[in-house]
């Protein structure tokens, strides 16, 4: 096609610049949901977390033990990397500190798993230190199935594609294992801030 | 059931940068269960602007995983034991 | 069996020649194609709208129009809080070029020497791609029995109204059958619910003539009246679907 073809009065969704956003971001007003498969539906009788793999002692928890677990209240930006920024989202979840506490491993990296097939990948260290939680509730509400209840990963700092939804635990490993998004052209760090959106960035 | 998810055909397009033949009578094999069928009648995800996801519409495996940024496609087609056109 | 052709799909740039207001909330565009080649009822194209600065989206929509007909005919459905569509239907005029690729998708397509009854079962705007068909049919004298059930919110909102009404009055072989879902005029005799099995049974033709059904519409009808004609007894091989989603933008 042309190159400097553009469709006349075409402006699309507009969105508000707004400079404490991350590069080439804009604000969105609803919470659009991307969903790369079936919505999974695990009833909470069922559903456990783990965090398993280079662990000396793997950890399980039921949603009851889950849930009695000391949770926080975060507010924070989140940006997606198809552009769009929500600032000053409010959720409440457990920290990812708190998961691993008392985790005796050498491994450097973490692999997020789902339920569904999703999975991503993560140095340690970039969810270690207050920078990331399981959340379970949005806006004061139990968070929705659509937007990955019972809980997702919410890992606010990178592009939100690593906050993985329907999260089911953690997998410490000594290997940086590309997962869904990341093995399919997306970028293994995905910084907002350094627009780290695809390979090669 | 889900409402974001598409028939083969909306696939049809953005498969269609890549492959030179009609994708959507393309008869596959699930990697997952084994089950053949013709990608039209696929589930498709199309995660707007993230990729396209095309599914088993038996098992939910995924069969054909694609995105396309910075003019580069990458085309997954290891949920599928063989992928066949025509015939 | 049909010869692959190979083809790489193309963006081309068509032009508006009308925007035709169909219903309160639809219009068709009448487009010209430079290098068209000629479709199958039940294609669709995919439409790319690029902003001045270089943004973009893009959208698939189902031809309208007969293969038989001069001119490549969308219908678009005007959804509120759409993207791409608002523009299509509020801002595109006569003489505006729009960016195209297509036709697409072998699968949901019906040619009259298929032969077989055809069912066609529609939601809404669903109805655009199986209006193509129709429109074909006539185009070629096709006789092939066929039953349009057609689901709609309102009367006034039954895309292609009297184009159906006259097409059926003038041709035995066509039956069309509307049900109105929110509302009804005044002495309504016709079906007045969501399509459900029960219509299903009553409307469609039996496994035993082996019809080819296509369905098109909001994903949860599609999901419904696909299930259902399956456990009436209709081959799944026989069953085409097309999901709109529950958005479509």
């Amino acid at each position: 096609m042309g190159e400097g073809f553009f469709s006349r009065g075409f402006r699309g969704r507009r969105r508000s610049q707004d400079t404490t956003l991350s590069p080439g971001q804009y604000l969105v007003d609803g919470f659009p949901v991307l969903s790369a498969g079936p919505t999974p539906r695990t009833p909470l009788e069922e559903w456990d977390f783990s965090v398993v793999g280079e662990v000396d002692e793997p950890k399980k928890w039921t949603w009851e033990e889950f849930r009695r677990l000391p949770s926080e209240e975060i507010t924070k930006d989140i940006h997606c990397v198809t552009k769009w920024s929500k600032l000053g989202t409010k959720w409440e979840g457990v920290s990812v500190d708190t998961l691993l506490e008392g985790v005796e491993t050498a491994a450097e990296y973490v692999t997020a798993f789902c339920d569904g097939d999703y999975t991503t990948n993560l140095p340690l260290e970039e969810v270690t230190g207050g920078k990331a939680w399981v959340a379970y509730a949005y806006e004061g509400e139990p968070l929705e199935p659509e937007h990955g209840g019972p809980a997702r990963l919410l890992v606010p700092h990178l592009y939100f594609w690593k906050s993985a939804k329907w999260i089911r635990g953690l997998q410490l490993t000594s290997y940086d294992i590309p997962g869904f998004w990341e093995s399919l052209g997306y970028h293994n760090s995905g910084d907002p801030w350094r627009e780290q959106r695809y390979w090669g960035d | 059931m889900d409402e974001h998810r598409l028939d083969g055909n909306a696939a049809a397009g953005s498969l269609g940068e890549v492959f030179s033949f009609e994708v959507t009578t393309a008869e596959y094999a699930c990697g997952g269960c084994g089950r053949t069928g013709r990608l039209g009648g696929a589930m498709v995800y199309e995660v707007r602007e993230l990729g396209i996801i095309v599914r088993c519409p038996s098992c939910d495996h995924a069969l054909i995983r694609m995105s396309h940024n910075r003019r580069r496609y990458l085309v997954d087609l290891r949920g599928t034991r063989y992928l066949t056109t025509g015939g | 069996m049909v010869a692959v052709q190979p083809r790489r799909l193309l963006w081309r740039l068509a032009e508006v020649v009308d925007v035709v207001p169909e219903t309160s909330r639809t219009k068709s565009l009448v487009l010209e194609v430079p290098g068209w080649e000629r479709h199958k009822a039940g294609q669709h194209v995919d439409l790319r709208l690029t902003a001045e600065d270089g943004y973009q989206a893009q959208r698939s929509y189902s031809i309208a129009s007969a293969p038989e007909d001069e001119r490549l005919v969308l219908t678009v459905d005007r959804l509120d809080d759409g993207e791409v569509s608002p523009y299509l239907t509020d801002v595109l005029m006569a003489g505006d070029k729009l960016e195209l690729r297509g036709p697409i998708g072998g699968y949901f397509a019906w040619e009259a020497k298929d032969g077989c009854p055809l069912l066609l079962v529609a939601g809404g705007s669903g109805v655009v791609p199986l209006m193509a068909m129709i429109r074909h049919r006539a185009a070629v004298g096709s006789d092939m029995p066929t039953r349009l059930l057609y689901s709609s919110r309102s009367f006034e909102e039954i895309i292609y109204r009297e184009e159906l009404e006259t097409l059926a009055a003038r041709d035995g072989s066509l039956e069309v059958i509307h049900t109105l879902t929110r509302s009804r005029p005044k002495g309504w005799g016709g079906y007045d619910r969501r399509i459900d099995a029960g219509m299903l049974e009553e409307v469609s033709w039996s496994p035993d003539e082996s019809p080819l059904a296509f369905v098109c519409g909001p994903t949860p009808l599609v999901e419904s009246v696909g299930t259902t004609l399956v456990s009436l007894g209709h081959d799944p091989a026989h069953v085409k679907t097309e999901r709109f989603g529950a958005t479509g933008g």
